[in-house]
């Protein structure tokens, strides 16, 4: 499992060498840029994924000690945390559209003025954010599959296999966020 | 593959006191964001330091990987090594470009200022 | 090994108790739903050597529409589209599939001793993910097709029209499959050696397949990410690579090599694992330097991250960073090197034998040597200067690809095809074969060395006229290079007709995959080898060995 995550930091790692390099080209932009992203509503999601990879890995300990209920209740709470991410994600998007700041080619900067290359930081962001919110809704799937077998007893102290890999690739997707965060939302 | 780490003692306390740890160090964040050290770059730094310290703490607690083989901890900081390749070898390029042959061009292509019809690609020569 | 324990009635066909694993379970839904990793290899092949056939025929077209300087059979822009196709198909679906996922699949697990790989559902998830690849692929191709070359540079691939995107995600699915091949080998490795098999008991094949799965794991990843990149600048419009937008198509270029060069050493790798077991097989000797030759296997797969700048060396990368990756590159040379010595000396005072199999290795040991060596003169950036984007290089790479990687993995499957078929097959046909393909190679392959180092660039449809004698002998080589393949083809399949005649060890080798059935039972072993001594322990009489 150590292997694959390997190969999803390498794949996200892509992403921020592009991004922090065309930072070093277009530093001004990549200030003006980040001014419109809601550093609010960022810290709040940084603290949802926090809250749900700890609730990931009580639901691993249960599991591990024949916990039955609470491994159920704290994967429904880490479900309930990512659902409650993406919520606000969904706020920050429809914020930025209505802003006129899309992706690419869709990118209308008389909405906020300020340098044009602020386009190319929007596109790293929805790049970047995209991505991450596309991993999370895979986890979202894995972890209500778990729950369902966890409830259905599948799990014990003698196997609980499962729980704990859906558990590091949740807590991956909590680290690459750890990152996201500062690089795009408080930089200055 | 990762193994089950197995600890005797089973209580969660370390996974509680690591997220307090987490939720301050986030807070933490969002405040040296609003302090001006000086130069951005230092900025930047302080911010990377302050997510690589968060992010070692999900690793070795929430990810078991300080009760893990050792050799799960080689593969996720070996990803991160050569991870570091890539962006190290391109920051020397892209660092460079000017410095050994000064050519009078820009890093890279100036943005279009009016027109897009109107800005020639000055700087790049492309590739076949 | 010299010595293993196993039940004693070794037969040449498979016990009536265990059926061998072409015959455990018939139909079609039996194969598509297996996780052994025997008839998963097997697809694999059968896969590889279609697409194989595909790029071949965009290989041939592209030699005949150069027999003449201006149009000869296909306007420019359809020249454009074959000689994209040709190469991605050859990149993508055939070479860097084709030893890991079709060779080593079958073999890896028997030459450890094991029953299967460590996950075989992900092996078939693999094939399945490979097959989906192949069919986005070739949607690409009949929807207007590609025509920006193999390596998609920017800005042109952003803004041209085809079905850029299409095969771009072809390649990001195909990469998945490789991925998840290198994590199913490095935990095969790591954990289903045989009892009594450490690191340094196992075959060199497998060391070779080690530092492949490394690769395969650390850097296709950076080709998924450059790739959605690519398709997101495409439909959105994000300007990370194009000037006109502000980007750096230099950025591409870095980000695209940093896989691609580690890729090609995915492509060598075990081509020259295959050339470890042929060799002392066939000079009936133990290896020399296993250590060395293992050690050198990682050092390569190590060292080809930080060379992937000597692509762009005329690309607008600064001059800093060119003398640093022309630095390094020439490192790269030491491992390869130190193999190839090793190999020759294996032979030195052995009891060789001319088979096919060996004929195909003694091939590679010239032919990878003068591609090798013409790749370290274009490591050296005041040569490359004149010759990047010359037929020198397109010539560089078809001697490591195919003279060294596409003849080695020939060498692998004469040598396997008894164990994997349980016939063999007609030894003066495949000689004659071989004979046709290294003459033909090289008939096709070095007057463009030569073509190259005069000027003519690649990936050009017209040419001025005073190449055109080179071309033209470049041309009729082909011929004789397809009149080979076709050869084989045809005594490969023919010797699919006959019954299974092939005894468990035709060659008197030492690894564990000979210490079985030809074919092997589905569970490769009656019971679980234990092993004593070294793969290659030639030197022991049959029967002896450390723990005897």
């Amino acid at each position: 499992m150590w292997l694959f995550l390997a190969t999803e930091i390498l794949m996200f790692g892509g992403l921020f060498v592009g991004f922090g390099l065309m930072q070093g080209v277009y530093p001004e932009a990549w200030v003006a840029g980040h001014h419109h992203l809601d550093r609010v509503l960022g810290a709040v999601n940084t603290v949802f994924l926090l809250c749900s990879s700890f609730t990931m890995v009580m639901a691993v300990h249960y599991a591990s000690t024949d916990q039955k209920s609470k491994t159920v209740m704290n994967l429904g709470l880490t479900l309930g945390f990512a659902f409650a991410f993406l919520v606000v994600k969904y706020f920050e998007y429809s914020h930025k559209f209505h802003d006129g700041l899309l992706p690419g080619r869709y990118f209308n900067l008389a909405g906020i003025g300020g340098p044009p290359q602020q386009a190319m930081f929007f596109g790293f962001y929805f790049a970047m954010t995209g991505i991450h919110g596309f991993h999370v809704l895979i986890g979202i799937a894995l972890i209500a599959w778990i729950m369902i077998r966890a409830n259905r007893g599948d799990f014990s102290s003698a196997y609980y296999t499962p729980v704990d890999l859906v558990g590091l690739y949740w807590h991956l997707v909590d680290l690459i966020w750890i990152y996201l965060f500062p690089l795009l939302y408080l930089v200055s | 593959m990762s193994e089950q780490a197995h600890h005797t003692s089973h209580s969660p306390l370390p996974y509680l006191l690591t997220l307090i740890a987490l939720l301050f160090l986030t807070g933490i964040t969002v405040g040296a964001a609003y302090v001006d050290f000086g130069s951005s770059t230092v900025n930047i730094i302080i911010a990377m330091l302050i997510a690589t310290f968060k992010a070692s703490l999900v690793a070795l607690v929430f990810m078991h990987l300080r009760h893990d083989k050792p050799l799960n901890s080689i593969i996720f900081l070996s990803s991160l090594i050569f991870l570091g390749i890539l962006l190290g070898f391109c920051m020397i390029d892209l660092g460079s470009r000017e410095r050994v042959y000064p050519t009078g061009l820009r890093k890279v292509d100036p943005p279009p200022t009016a027109a897009p019809a109107a800005a020639p690609p000055a700087a790049a020569p492309a590739a076949h | 090994m010299a010595d293993i324990i196993t039940s004693p009635h070794i037969s040449g066909h498979a016990d009536h108790h265990d059926v061998d694993y072409l015959h455990d379970g018939k139909g079609l839904k039996s194969w598509l739903t297996t996780v052994d990793h025997k008839r998963i290899g097997v697809m694999y092949l059968w896969s590889i050597l279609f697409m194989f056939f595909l790029g071949g025929v965009f290989a041939m077209m592209i030699r005949l529409e150069l027999l003449t300087p201006k149009e000869t059979i296909m306007s420019a822009e359809t020249y454009n589209k074959v000689f994209t196709l040709h190469g991605a198909i050859m990149v993508f679906l055939f070479i860097i599939p084709s030893v890991p996922a079709a060779l080593a699949n079958f073999v890896l697990p028997l030459m450890l001793g094991a029953k299967d790989v460590a996950f075989p559902k992900l092996n078939l998830f693999s094939w399945y993910i490979y097959m989906a690849g192949a069919l986005i692929a070739i949607a690409a191709m009949v929807t207007g097709g590609v025509d920006t070359g193999w390596t998609f540079y920017t800005p042109y691939s952003t803004t041209t029209d085809g079905s850029v995107a299409l095969m771009t995600f072809a390649a990001f699915v195909l990469g998945f499959s490789s991925i998840l091949t290198g994590v199913n080998f490095v935990a095969t490795i790591h954990k289903l050696r045989a009892p009594g098999m450490g690191w340094f008991d196992m075959p060199l094949f497998c060391w070779g397949i080690y530092a492949t799965a490394l690769i395969q794991v650390l850097a296709t990843p950076v080709l998924a990410i450059t790739l959605l990149l690519l398709i997101m600048e495409r439909t959105f419009g994000i300007g990370i690579f194009d000037p006109k937008l502000g980007g750096d198509p230099v950025l591409f270029q870095h980000f695209f090599w940093f896989y691609s060069h580690p890729a090609v050493y995915i492509m060598i790798l075990p081509g020259m694992a295959i050339i470890s077991e042929i060799i002392p097989t066939f000079s009936q000797k133990t290896i020399f330097g296993y250590r060395a030759i293992a050690f050198s296997s990682v050092a390569i797969a190590l060292v080809s991250f930080i060379v992937w700048g000597h692509h762009m060396f005329t690309s607008g990368q600064s001059q800093l960073a060119s003398a640093i990756f022309s630095f390094i590159t020439f490192f790269v040379a030491v491992p390869s090197a130190i193999k190839t010595f090793n190999w020759i000396v294996t032979m030195y005072k052995g009891s060789v034998a001319f088979n096919a199999p060996m004929l195909y290795a003694l091939s590679f040991l010239l032919l990878f040597g003068i591609g090798g060596l013409t790749g370290i003169f274009l490591g050296a950036v005041s040569v490359d200067i004149h010759l990047h984007d010359t037929y020198f290089v397109v010539a560089h790479f078809h001697y490591v690809m195919m003279g060294s990687t596409v003849i080695a993995f020939l060498g692998g499957l004469h040598y396997w095809w008894p164990k994997m078929f349980g016939r063999m097959y007609s030894e003066p046909a495949a000689r004659i074969a071989c004979a046709l393909v290294f003459i033909g190679f090289n008939a096709t392959f070095l007057p463009q060395f030569v073509l190259g180092s005069r000027g003519m660039p690649r990936r050009y449809y017209n040419y001025l006229p005073e190449f055109q004698a080179l071309h033209q002998a470049s041309t009729v080589g082909s011929w004789i290079l397809g009149l080979g393949f076709l050869i084989m083809a045809g005594y490969l399949f023919a010797s699919l007709r006959k019954k299974m005649d092939a005894p468990a060890n035709p060659w008197h080798s030492r690894t564990l995959e000979w210490q079985t059935a030809s074919p092997p039972i589905t569970h490769n072993f009656h019971e679980v080898p234990s092993v004593g001594g070294g793969p290659y322990d030639y030197y022991r009489p049959v029967g002896t060995g450390r723990n005897a």
